[in-house]
């Protein structure tokens, strides 16, 4: 089982891994690649705040940056997309493949799997929301979705992200906890993290944003 | 640091506002539109600019109109959509000019994301001979913007300047500018310029194809062209693409080995730089979403390239990275193409997108091949929402609901499945008209339901036509006092102005009795069984009634955590009568029907939409949470 949360601190095996896309990445952006990610979920998740984040980290790291957003009919709990691409110069704001996906919902998840790149990244948050489809029992939500993304991908990581926001007492700090667990991930500076988190999130929740962030980050 | 850290990720409809604050605009008006709504929201944010919410778009643009007579620059914002309701005055404007810079932004929606329609709003341009240009990024909006005020007042015409979705809702980096005073104009009378009788018209209709050929020749502006040239090999290349808007994007990403004409400009087109640039060239490929707009002017240039397009790219949808890769693999995996000595592009190497996880399907690369066996989720109407009661009730009537456009729209979809129509704003209280003149035994049956945002912006004239021609119906106005699904915009029934101020508060049921129909009423939507009573006894009624449905929007109002219901298991014989209601915070976990807490708001309408009394209020006392 490949699930996360910060009792069993500091995994190495996750790191080791994530430490290898890190240097990866590094390398493709001087030569001037392109890198994408999706972030997918459920409107009130916070995915526009978390592309916002990740979209200001990476200028402050001195990289060109575009941010694609979902507006409108998509707010009314709907499933939502946002994604950032994050490279030299960068072109089209929306997203062919996904360099890396963080998934907040473990369904949303599964419908944007298909976008993952050939050895790209997913980041799932351990968290269900069900569609109003299933409560009318016009469908079933899916009981098996590790699996099916086992099937996919080996490359993946199951985060309780909002356990972990819930012993922060802010469950709507978990989309901070996906962010962190994602840096180590990605080639930034620490400190452009922090300062994005800094200038977007209300002073008095800062705090608890920003030990979320450090609690996906030491996972 | 980085000189990025002095740039600003604005999406392009922040950059159209910040720009027209640079411009020195005075004047700004819109009704509320996705995907447009921001910019006159991040506008009205700018001191010293007077910004308005007009009733709808028509008005919106006659309103500009005057401030532009009176000197102002004048901004006004609109979905693509709302051009056709503007499209009365925009055509004669063509004719009348400006005095005072006018721009209209025409925010267009190719697949529909949040529109009813995916109409290409380049072709209003062409038809009215107004100037056009469309940026491929939030910079280009913002320098697009100040440009196209120079070009309304050097050459005395409107000027649209046309963005997508994805240009409108994109975020990337931009350098602001310093604000620039334009010089000081004032009103002049000139009633050969403005008064559009037919012999003052006729004048007018010939200076305006003089301006024409003056806006051609200025279409060759360095400023509103820009080529794309990949290094001196590539100089000699045989091909060549022509593009615009968020289409040279992808075409810049994908074919980053070929000339590029990215036209800022798309009315008039700047025939002399394309011909320069198709020189040589075997084969233009226009790349454009929708219709094949420049495809077919390129075309009448007679050329000697080759000049294709749609035979190509849908003419539907949007683009996107996959077709216009899929189009780049055809091209230069051919015979024809080797012979315009692209050369050495192999499709190894060529190949801009790796293969994914599990390959696409060739139908729609949008969608992953997993999506067959994911649930759907479809928005819904918000717990709470006012809405609801009323789409229970006529489900519940068997009525024909003849609807609008608005969050309420949402009540089409299951469990509510309410709407049996949806056109344009305004056209539900026209067409329950219209059936029931065709067929009377549809008297009784069929009801209109419209917004009250929707009301102001073209529900009058229709209720007013059905006041006038006899009719009959029920007409069933939805009143949550705002704007709701463009994200809360204020309107005439709110009492608020778009700068915060106080105003008359209008009451839709006033302009019904004004209209002089006899049967209008006010109800409280949460109260389920006297609007069922209500609507049964104006339904039944032979005479035109107006049914007014008056509740805030649910995401407006407080919610009191004391209020919160839950179900009685033990009462609960698990009819589903409840989960037919459509309330996202009534939900079925393994078997059982249940209160998500959280999304509760505490309406209490599902109390009595059960039968066994089973679903009740959490807490018997208040209590402090």
């Amino acid at each position: 089982m490949r699930k996360y949360d910060n009792r069993n601190n500091k995994n190495n095996n996750s790191h080791t891994k994530s430490r290898r896309y890190l240097e990866k990445w590094e390398d493709n952006l001087k030569k001037g690649q392109i890198l994408s990610v999706l972030f997918s979920g459920v409107g009130g998740q916070g995915i526009i705040l978390a592309t916002t984040v990740l979209a200001k980290a990476a200028i402050k790291s001195g990289f060109d940056v575009k941010v694609s957003e979902v507006h409108g009919m998509a707010q009314r709990g709907g499933s939502v997309e946002g994604s950032v691409r994050i490279g030299k110069e960068v072109f089209s704001p929306i997203i062919s493949r996904a360099d890396f996906i963080v998934a907040a919902e473990k369904l949303e998840a599964l419908r944007y799997i298909g976008k993952l790149q050939s050895g790209g990244f997913l980041l799932v948050n351990d968290y269900e929301i069900y569609p109003s489809t299933v409560f009318s029992k016009d469908t079933e939500y899916p009981k098996n979705i590790e699996e099916r993304i086992s099937n996919l991908t080996k490359n993946y990581m199951i985060i309780d992200a909002v356990q972990i926001a819930l012993r922060l007492n802010e469950i709507r700090a978990a989309n901070m906890v996906l962010l962190g667990a994602l840096s180590n991930f990605l080639p930034l500076e620490p400190g452009c993290w922090t300062g994005a988190i800094k200038e977007n999130v209300p002073s008095k929740a800062l705090n608890v944003n920003i030990e979320a962030f450090n609690s996906g980050k030491n996972l | 640091m980085d000189i990025k850290e002095n740039l600003q990720l604005l999406t392009g409809n922040e950059a159209i506002a910040r720009a027209a604050y640079e411009a020195g605009v005075k004047v700004a008006t819109a009704y509320p539109g996705t995907p447009s709504t921001e910019i006159l929201e991040n506008l009205s944010r700018y001191k010293g600019i007077y910004c308005q919410w007009s009733v709808n778009e028509k008005v919106a643009l006659e309103v500009a109109s005057g401030a532009s007579i009176a000197g102002a620059r004048t901004l006004v914002a609109m979905k693509h959509v709302g051009l056709n309701v503007a499209a009365d005055p925009f055509m004669t404007l063509s004719y009348t000019g400006v005095n005072g810079g006018l721009v209209i932004i025409s925010t267009d929606d190719p697949y529909m994301h949040s529109s009813q329609n995916e109409q290409d709003n380049r072709f209003y341009a062409k038809f009215a001979k107004v100037p056009m240009l469309e940026p491929s990024d939030s910079q280009e909006a913002l320098d697009m913007l100040i440009t196209a005020f120079k070009i309304s007042e050097q050459f005395d015409t409107p000027v649209l300047l046309r963005t997508t979705t994805r240009i409108s809702h994109s975020r990337s980096l931009v350098k602001l500018g310093e604000k620039i005073n334009p010089d000081e104009k004032k009103y002049v009378k000139d009633s050969k310029k403005y008064v559009m009788i037919p012999a003052y018209g006729r004048v007018r209709h010939e200076l305006l194809l003089e301006r024409w050929i003056k806006l051609s020749e200025f279409s060759e502006n360095k400023e509103l062209i820009k080529v794309y040239l990949p290094g001196r090999k590539i100089n000699k290349a045989k091909i060549g693409i022509i593009t615009s808007g968020i289409s040279y994007q992808y075409a810049r990403e994908i074919f980053s080995n070929v000339p590029i004409l990215k036209l800022l400009i798309t009315n008039p087109l700047p025939e002399k730089t394309i011909r320069v640039f198709a020189q040589d060239k075997h084969l233009i490929l226009i790349i454009e979403e929708l219709e094949p707009f420049l495809e077919e002017q390129v075309k009448l240039m007679g050329l000697g390239a080759k000049i294709a397009g749609k035979e190509y790219f849908p003419q539907y949808g949007e683009l996107n990275l996959d077709i216009v890769d899929k189009v780049y693999r055809q091209l230069f995996g051919t015979e024809l193409i080797s012979e315009y000595e692209i050369g050495k592009h192999t499709l190894e190497s060529g190949s801009r997108l790796s293969a994914a996880v599990i390959p696409v399907s060739d139908k729609n690369p949008d969608e992953p091949p997993e999506s067959g066996n994911i649930p759907q989720r479809p928005p819904v109407l918000c717990a709470g929402c006012p809405h609801r009661s009323v789409f229970y009730i006529l489900k519940k009537l068997r009525a024909a609901v003849m609807g609008d456009i608005g969050c309420y729209t949402l009540s089409v979809l299951p469990p509510l499945s309410a709407i049996d129509s949806c056109l344009c704003m305004g056209a539900g209280i026209g067409q329950a008209l219209g059936m029931e003149k065709a067929d009377p035994k549809l008297k009784g049956k069929v009801v209109s339901v419209i917004g009250d945002s929707t009301f102001f912006h073209s529900g009058i004239t229709p209720m007013i036509d059905n006041a006038y021609n006899n009719g009959t119906g029920l007409i069933i106005i939805l009143d949550n006092g705002t704007t709701a699904m463009t994200g809360h915009q204020v309107h005439p029934g709110v009492g608020k102005t778009l700068s915060g101020n106080d105003t008359l508060e209008l009451k839709p049921e006033n302009f019904a009795k004004a209209a002089g129909i006899k049967n209008v009423r006010v109800v409280d939507p949460n109260d389920l069984s006297l609007l069922e009573k209500v609507l049964r006894q104006e339904l039944e009624r032979n005479e035109l009634s107006v049914v007014v449905c008056r509740r805030v929007c649910a995401l407006l109002e407080k919610v009191d955590k004391n209020n919160i219901v839950t179900i009685d298991q033990e009462k609960c014989d698990k009819c589903g009568a409840c989960i037919r209601f459509g309330c996202p915070a009534i939900q079925l976990r393994d078997g059982s029907y249940a209160i998500d807490e959280f999304l509760c708001m505490g309406c209490n309408v599902c109390t009595a939409v059960c039968k066994k009394g089973a679903i009740l209020k959490k807490y018997k006392k208040t209590i402090k949470i």
